[in-house]
């Protein structure tokens, strides 16, 4: 359902990392294992991101990380042209996109869409991930999106 | 609601001051003495000595603190300080509203919310640099490219747009509005600068959907707003614009990183305007002009209709140019040219601006304008809107 790159994106731009709090280090070492991990509450059972130290619905502390099949569908996008950050500047046009997942609570994940960047997009199409696996200060991985091949 | 517990016609803003604007990073001036400037205008404008005001409200995290304020200018008092939380320009209302609050409740009697900008001096909102690593919120969004305001806000244009089949067209009329009254206002940054259809079609892409015309100036200055009782007004220099309402907006979850608000497609006024129109007690036809905070024109589409102002359903046919205009338009939008066409000032320039209406005093002045709407921050975790009223619409 899902495969890993080598190859980055959006490269230049500030690495992730884990808070220091430690809240979301689960996320971050689950995309360099290249599962995808989110917050589930014990008690309820919804599903959460972006991830926080309450279950929204239940008010319950008592919550796990989940490995969740990666694939999800278009929610909505975006095509940036106009470059932000330097290391932006001669990159081009690329697409962000909103990505739904229906399977684990209708929570939605922010990332690229992988591919031609002057693709069209659609709403509700299927999308899988793809781990980007990226060399930094540490290593880190991102998760990525492409639009799911047709069977 | 009970008269004891509703600030209506209680307070009155007396006094309203805003520095030249500038492009972002051409003030001379260093922010602080933005502000201090906006305000010594606000309190000549009201006729009532800078030494009388005893509060401060502002928003945003402003960086010019009341306690240095207050020692500027002298104040014997400091009674009353008070910051909005909130993302972006949404506290832009809640400022005023916050300093009626502070004033019905007797925590002080001559409030000033203000706001200062000056992007030379402290960085721009549009550009992001650095290669340190980021964690936390942004980790979740600013590795894939996503890190602008414009880029924090296109989602939610891109799926209203899916979801009701309507906005283009009104995010053009929009802007053009915007521009069209800027032409009037000799304060406006764009003033001399028009906007026709062609030139917004063809200008290019800053994050589609959003065209460079769909988004706000960035810009230099300060602007402030001096309210009092409206016992105390009726004797200062000013025809008092009475605050009619004043509500803070934020939905289930409105806060939620990486884009998880429950209710996505919306401007985030849905939660206070029944509170609004109900502290105010008016119903939105009775709204004379509209000054509705432009971040991007998309926004705009969504606060009008979450407003009451027109529907999901007609507002392609309602948000035209012609209906936007002041001159002549049923629904008089941005008549200072907000801040697309006139500055970029968190948006306290529309508060502003809708007292001037009320006075009379606009350059777009809307013929006999008695109740003016102004509102903050659309799609934020927290915006904030407000209503603005003569003496005579307290009845």
């Amino acid at each position: 359902m899902s495969r890993s790159t080598t190859e980055p994106h959006l490269p230049g731009l500030r690495q992730p990392a884990a808070s220091n709090d430690g809240l979301d280090a689960p996320f971050w070492e689950g995309a360099q294992a290249h599962e995808l991990k989110v917050q589930q509450c014990l008690d309820c059972g919804v599903h959460q991101w972006g991830p926080e130290w309450m279950c929204y619905q239940c008010n319950s502390m008592k919550i796990d990380w989940v490995t969740v099949d990666p694939v999800g569908q278009i929610y909505s996008w975006q095509r940036p042209h106009h470059p932000v950050h330097r290391a932006l500047s001669d990159r081009g046009p690329y697409i962000i996109v909103l990505v739904e997942l229906p399977h684990a609570s209708n929570i939605r994940m922010v990332g690229n869409l992988l591919g031609d960047p002057m693709q069209d997009v659609e709403i509700g199409a299927p999308v899988s991930v793809v781990f980007e696996d990226r060399d930094g200060d540490p290593d880190f991985t991102l998760v990525q999106w492409e639009v799911s091949p047709i069977n | 609601m009970s008269d004891d517990y509703n600030l209506r016609g209680k307070v009155a803003v007396v006094g309203v001051g805003e520095t030249t604007y500038y492009k972002h990073g051409q003030s001379g001036d260093p922010e602080f003495v933005l502000v201090l400037k906006a305000i010594l205008a606000a309190c000549e404008d009201a006729g009532i000595s800078p030494k009388e005001i005893d509060g401060f409200c502002s928003y945003s995290n402003d960086r010019n603190d009341p306690p240095r304020l207050a020692n500027a200018l002298g104040i014997p008092e400091l009674r009353y300080s008070n910051m909005q939380w909130t993302s972006g320009g949404g506290g832009a209302a809640a400022a005023v509203q916050n300093a009626a609050g502070a004033i019905v409740a007797g925590s002080a009697d001559v409030v000033v919310a203000y706001r200062g900008l000056a992007q030379g001096q402290f960085g721009r909102f549009g550009r992001s640099g650095g290669s340190r690593p980021v964690s936390g919120p942004a980790a979740y969004t600013l590795p894939y490219g996503m890190m602008s305001a414009a880029q924090m806000y296109a989602m939610r244009t891109t799926r209203f747009m899916h979801e009701h089949g309507v906005g283009r067209s009104s995010m053009r009329a929009i802007a053009m509005a915007c521009y069209h009254h800027a032409q009037n206002n000799p304060r406006a940054v764009m003033h001399g600068r028009t906007l026709d259809e062609e030139t917004y079609d063809s200008s290019r892409w800053i994050t589609e959907p959003y065209r460079l015309f769909d988004c706000c100036l960035e810009n230099d200055g300060a602007a402030a707003i001096i309210v009092t009782r409206t016992d105390r007004a009726k004797d200062l220099a000013k025809t008092p614009a009475l605050v009619l309402a004043a509500q803070q907006s934020g939905g289930h979850r409105s806060g939620a990183t990486a884009e998880n608000a429950t209710d996505y497609v919306t401007s985030s006024f849905k939660p206070a305007v029944k509170y609004l129109y109900q502290q105010a007690g008016i119903t939105a036809d009775d709204i004379d002009v509209v000054q509705s905070y432009e971040n991007f024109t998309g926004g705009v589409v969504m606060s009008l209709i979450e407003h009451g102002l027109c529907t999901y359903e007609n507002a392609d046919e309602v948000l035209t140019f012609d209906n936007l205009r002041a001159d002549g338009g049923a629904l008089p939008l941005n008549t200072s040219g907000g801040n697309l066409a006139e500055c970029y000032m968190h948006g306290l320039g529309l508060q502003v601006e809708a007292v001037r209406q009320v006075r009379g005093e606009s350059s777009n002045q809307v013929p006999d304008a008695k109740v003016a709407l102004a509102n903050a921050g659309p799609m934020v975790a927290v915006a904030s809107t407000a209503i603005y009223g003569t003496e005579e619409t307290l009845g």
